[in-house]
């Protein structure tokens, strides 16, 4: 049982950064923007979070500061993908190896120490409860955030106009333009949104899940994101599925090497890596379902014609 | 009476070719105005210009006596000026009824939105049923969600882009009804069109355009065809030389029991295609767009293989196995309907779009381009085929659409081909161009080339096919001889009314009566 | 014109590079000079330069031959990290050390190493349709957690006072320096001589231009009868190759051994490089100086003026940055700025 609940928490918790990453980039794909800069801006969230925490401010500043560092960095990119019509694969890429050297530039002064960690939540009987306590009730308030961003997104996306005006953007904004919609500016929120969501993720690396600062902490995260992303066909649920998927993976990686399992280590923490590329494949095969909900302009430079 | 729309002086250009000089036109209410135009002669600039998607350089707009200073759509719609677009600006991947919602002003009640649709389509007699997903619908459908679209606003004004280009002849008498009952009811609706007889059944008053610039109004029922024609193109009239056809003993392109699936829900599964095409002669395919004719042509020139290599025999082999640069080394040639991004590379020069299908003319040498082969290769093309270009060195993506049209058909053309096949040939490519490119077309095969022609433009293949086939989703008729068929039999075949057995292949086609 | 671009952005990269160092107490015009000039003003200095350029231009060059053909290999840094681990454990391991085919063994080895890491997402992505980027990338973290198993596991040196890393390679399993004194050495012309063959692919061969127009027009590709196919494999074989044959040099030259930090993100950085080249040739030639001073004169002022070496990256990723940017300004406001002077009512409009 103990083991059981550890695994399934632990689950949760290594799920969490992923989950709002890959919520955030949903948005942006959907309005038919790609930006592979989520490693970059995660990176830029957690650096600014963990430095909010060593100055002193409280625990909701800091992961806001983290999130907006998310968005900032997020500008960079859109005015690049958007005003200036550039190449999204490369603009994306530029954001993610600037994100990793700001960050490592903030964080040189950090240190080694770890910070305390963003409490879990305690309800009053709720958390108490055995089993489902611990279970459900015990989390800290961003894995919370992070299931409520998933349902928020979900409805915003399928059952509000303003859901529909950007999942109608990203099939084609010429059309959108042609009947009145600001494309561009429609997409600069996606972006920053998407921007917000990836700082909040870095954050939550930075100040619950390990809180410490290392360099370059996100190992990747992000671009599994970004995968997940993929292997969710564009749809939200299934980015919580497989965001859960690859939390699992991480925590059976973790207790592998705790339990001292005779295989390397680093074979171990190379799952996630293979594990990715193997649902990406699984997912790709199926053309028809990939198109099903694919975001037909995507990473296609949209210039309004005057 | 004032006036519902009135423009003055509208003037508007873009680098290097003015759209509209200095026109001037009057709509009253209730009134079916026609502005009449061959292609590029600026009439969708000045619709855009009305609707406010795109702005006058200088020039004054009037609603009902007021004056419009910089608009846009969201404005105009405002104003009750609604625009049904040529190409039309509809989201495959939702319903009907979320498409109609993006534009109407209303609350965001799907349920009670769709009520409406309803309704109203049945009106005006052309329903829809609203929570069907667009990609599912045919053009003729996916016309009327527009149409009913505009008609929700109840606009004072309705613009209409070349309404009838997608349309069986027998769906366009349908829509006139429609257009009719709603200007008896005062709207007042400008139509846009280069079909003489069209406008001659339907409109009031016309302006006519040419260059951008406005060469006479006219009363469409009381002035002659050949007069309106003057006005369109000038005094030079261009005539077809085309001398009966000799085809030869054997077929040079057959096509056995052909069957696909769609490659995406997009598409439309081919059903046991079978016809013939032989040297020195050409047959013309006809349909309303979507019905097959992209998955066909697919097939035919290679970009999509099929298992059963024998389905398709060029010159006796059997080819639907084959990959395009395979098939073209048994005499295959083709001229896409997209011609940037397809049939040529945009941003590429001309000498490099020759390489593109004339590698095996000696523009390639060991591997390697040799450049100076292609330019001249370009260049034999640019002259012989009056390509106005700067020259090789031209990029695809600076000519205009009739030049490059006229640069792809050459290439083509200049591979001495055993089969053509063309596909729209006379797309948005104005007038001049269009005759010269059938001429060649028709000379072409008159010294034994085999050619298939896929149009929807009826007219097109009535001037230069010798035998017609039809297509309606997915199915190719028997061949009709040009000179033994008329519109009318054409038209029923496109909605599949006499399509053998099946009766049950008109129900979901374009607009059936 | 083709140059107005990364010219315009490496004068806007010194700019802010200025205000940056300004902002942070350091006066910009000696921090500058440590960062750009002073590297450059010695023997060694210049050896160095030329010794990291090698690799970056070595490396654009093989992804440039993919990005052509919109193929995007980004994980060159996985396959430049096998091309090291493949040509060091010939180097290792090959019974006799004192072998005159040792080197240009390690040297297929490290091509092939590197070419074998490309053709898994070449063939996922041919065969089963998967995005490259996200495969290349997972397949360099991969690679890296490898590379760290062999230097802590079965190819550490057992003399090496428990470090992670490997023995040193033999004398006869590494280039030679030109002069003893300087780590420069003869691989610079495998450099040279890849410069030359990208061009000649690119520019003149036949092969090269199918690969262009499946980059800049799948569909007329498509309509030609080039296979699609084959421009993923030959983008993502180049790419995997510079990459793989990059980190053999590395590692039989300044290195002489595997370590876990054998690269110093020459895999990412030469992506810049191709795009600041222009993704041509000697475009590329130029980049790969450029990215390599900002190299040195990251460790340069590490150094001297105890400022982070992140610096590097993040004066990479502004160039990025700022050479996309321009290219926007040079190629489309030119276009915007010409109709507008013809007729000023545009300027409204937009």
């Amino acid at each position: 049982m103990e083991l059981f609940i550890a695994i399934f928490t632990g689950t949760i918790i290594a799920a969490t950064p992923l989950i709002f990453a890959a919520l955030g980039e949903l948005v942006v794909e959907k309005s038919g923007v790609l930006n592979l800069g989520i490693e970059g801006m995660m990176l830029m969230g957690a650096a600014l979070a963990f430095w909010a925490v060593t100055a002193g401010y409280s625990m909701p500043v800091a992961i806001l500061a983290g999130a907006l560092a998310g968005a900032a960095a997020s500008l960079l990119f859109g005015v690049l993908a958007l005003t200036f019509l550039t190449n999204q694969y490369a603009a994306g890429l530029a954001l993610a190896i600037f994100g990793s050297g700001v960050s490592a530039f903030l964080g040189r002064g950090f240190g080694s120490e770890p910070i305390e960690a963003l409490h879990g939540v305690r309800i009053p009987v709720l958390s108490d409860l055995p089993v489902l306590g611990p279970l459900i009730f015990r989390f800290d308030p961003l894995v919370y955030l992070a299931l409520l961003m998933f349902v928020a997104i979900s409805w915003f996306l399928y059952r509000t106009k303003a859901g529909l005006i950007l999942r109608t953007i990203g099939e084609s904004p010429q059309t959108s333009h042609a009947i009145g919609y600001p494309v561009i500016r429609i997409r600069y929120m996606a972006v920053l949104f998407g921007g917000l969501m990836a700082g909040l993720a870095g954050a939550y690396l930075s100040v619950a899940y390990t809180p410490l600062w290392v360099e370059n902490m996100t190992a990747g995260k992000g671009w599994i994101a970004l995968a997940l992303v993929v292997f969710a066909t564009w749809q939200p649920l299934r980015v919580l599925l497989g965001a859960w998927l690859f939390g699992g993976m991480t925590i059976l990686q973790l207790q592998g090497q705790a339990l001292g399992l005779q295989v390397p280590s680093e074979l171990l923490s190379a799952l996630p890596y293979l594990a990715t590329i193997v649902v990406l494949v699984l997912i790709s095969r199926n053309r028809q379902m990939l198109a099903l909900h694919f975001p037909a302009s995507l990473a296609k430079p949209f210039r309004p014609a005057s | 009476m004032q006036p519902r729309l009135e423009l003055r002086n509208i003037s508007k250009r873009y680098p290097g070719v003015v759209a509209n000089d200095d026109v001037s036109l009057t709509i009253q209410p209730g009134e079916i105005h026609a502005v009449l135009g061959e292609n590029g002669a600026g009439k969708s600039t000045l619709m855009k210009i009305i609707y406010g998607a795109a702005q006058a350089d200088s020039g004054e707009i009037y609603c009902d006596g007021n004056l419009i200073a910089a608009h846009n759509p969201a404005m105009s719609r405002s104003l009750g000026i609604e625009m049904v677009y040529q190409h039309f600006a509809l989201f495959e991947s939702v319903s009907v009824v979320e498409n109609i919602a993006l534009s109407a002003s209303s609350a965001f009640n799907l349920p009670s939105l769709a009520e409406k649709i309803r309704e109203l389509s049945l009106r005006y007699g052309m329903p829809i049923d609203p929570h069907r997903q667009v990609h599912d619908l045919s053009v003729g459908e996916r016309q009327r969600v527009e149409i009913v679209r505009c008609l929700l606003q109840a606009p004072k004004l309705l613009i209409l882009d070349e309404p009838t280009s997608v349309l069986t002849p027998q769906a366009v008498v349908k829509l006139f009804g429609t257009l009719r009952q709603l200007a008896a009811e005062g709207c007042s609706i400008v139509y846009i069109s280069h079909k003489l007889d069209e406008v001659q059944e339907l409109c009031d008053t016309a302006t006519v355009l040419r260059n951008g610039k406005v060469t006479g109004t006219a009363r469409p029922k009381e002035t002659t065809s050949l007069e309106l024609a003057r006005m369109m193109v000038g005094s030079r009239l261009p005539e077809m030389h085309v001398s009966p056809a000799a085809p030869s003993e054997k077929p040079v392109l057959e096509v056995r029991n052909l069957s696909a699936k769609a490659r995406d829900h997009f598409g439309v599964d081919l059903e046991d295609v079978s016809f013939n095409v032989h040297g020195g002669e050409i047959v013309g395919l006809a349909g309303v767009s979507g019905n097959g004719q992209a998955e066909l042509i697919a097939l035919l020139s290679g970009e999509r293989r099929h298992a059963q290599g024998d389905a398709i025999k060029i010159n006796g082999t059997a080819a639907a196995a084959l990959r395009p640069d395979e098939r073209r080394r048994l005499g295959l040639a083709f001229v896409p309907e997209e011609r940037l991004g397809r049939g040529a590379v945009p941003s590429h020069t001309l000498w490099e779009n020759a390489v593109l299908t004339a590698h095996r003319f000696g523009t390639v040498r060991n591997g390697l381009v040799d450049r100076r082969r292609a330019a001249a290769f370009a260049t034999g093309i640019i002259d012989r085929f009056k390509v106005k270009a700067n020259g090789p060195d031209a990029t695809a993506q600076s000519l205009s659409g009739g030049n490059l049209q006229k640069f792809i058909v050459g290439r083509e053309i200049a591979l001495a081909p055993k089969l053509l096949l063309v596909s729209q040939p006379t797309w948005g490519v104005d007038v001049g161009a269009s005759a010269f490119i059938r001429q060649t077309i028709v000379d072409l095969s008159r010294a034994g080339t085999a050619v298939f022609v896929v149009s929807e433009e009826l007219d097109e293949l009535f001037e230069i096919c010798d035998r017609l086939l039809v297509i309606c989703k997915g199915r190719v008729s028997p061949p009709l001889v040009r000179t033994s068929t008329d519109r009318e039999e054409i038209g029923l075949l496109m909605t599949g009314r006499t399509m053998g057995k099946d009766q049950t292949g008109g129900s979901s086609v374009a607009l059936q009566d | 014109m083709r140059i107005a671009a990364p010219v315009l952005a490496c004068v806007l990269t010194l700019i802010v590079g200025s205000l940056f160092f300004a902002s942070l107490g350091h006066d910009p015009l000696p921090t500058l000079y440590a960062f750009f000039i002073e590297p450059l003003s010695s023997m060694n200095g210049l050896s160095e330069w030329l010794l990291k350029a090698s690799p970056l231009i070595l490396i654009a060059c093989g992804l440039a031959i993919g990005f052509r053909a919109n193929v995007w290999n980004i994980g060159a840094e996985g396959q430049f990290t096998m091309g090291a681990i493949a040509a060091s454990g010939v180097g290792l391991f090959w019974p006799n050390p004192e072998s005159a085919l040792l080197l240009p063994l390690m040297f297929l080895a490290g091509m092939a190493a590197g070419m074998a890491w490309a053709a898994i997402p070449a063939f996922l992505r041919s065969r089963m349709n998967t995005n490259e980027i996200l495969v290349t990338l997972m397949m360099t973290y991969i690679a890296t957690l490898f590379l760290s198993y062999l230097v802590h596991g079965p190819w550490r040196d057992p003399a090496g006072f428990n470090y992670p890393q490997t023995a040193l390679l033999p004398a006869a399993a590494m280039f030679q320096s030109f002069d003893p004194a300087y780590r420069l050495n003869s691989s610079i012309f495998i450099t040279v001589v890849a410069v030359l063959l990208m061009w000649l692919f690119t520019d003149r061969s036949f092969l090269g231009y199918k690969m262009s127009v499946s980059g800049a027009a799948p569909l007329a590709a498509r309509y030609a009868g080039f296979r699609e196919s084959a421009a993923v494999w030959i983008g993502l074989l180049a790419g995997g190759a510079a990459a793989g044959i990059a980190g053999m040099a590395e590692a039989a030259g300044p290195l002489g051994q595997l370590s876990p930090q054998i690269s110093p993100g020459y895999g990412f950085a030469a992506i810049i490089v191709a795009f600041i080249g222009r993704l041509n040739a000697f475009g590329i030639v130029l980049g790969g100086l450029l990215m390599s001073l900002l190299f040195l004169g990251g460790e340069g002022v590490q150094m001297t003026l105890a400022l982070p070496s992140a610096l590097t990256r993040i004066f990479q990723g502004i160039l990025l940055f700022f050479l996309l940017a321009a290219d926007f300004f040079i190629f489309y406001r030119i276009r915007l700025v010409r109709p507008v002077k013809d007729a000023p009512a545009l300027e409204t409009a937009r």
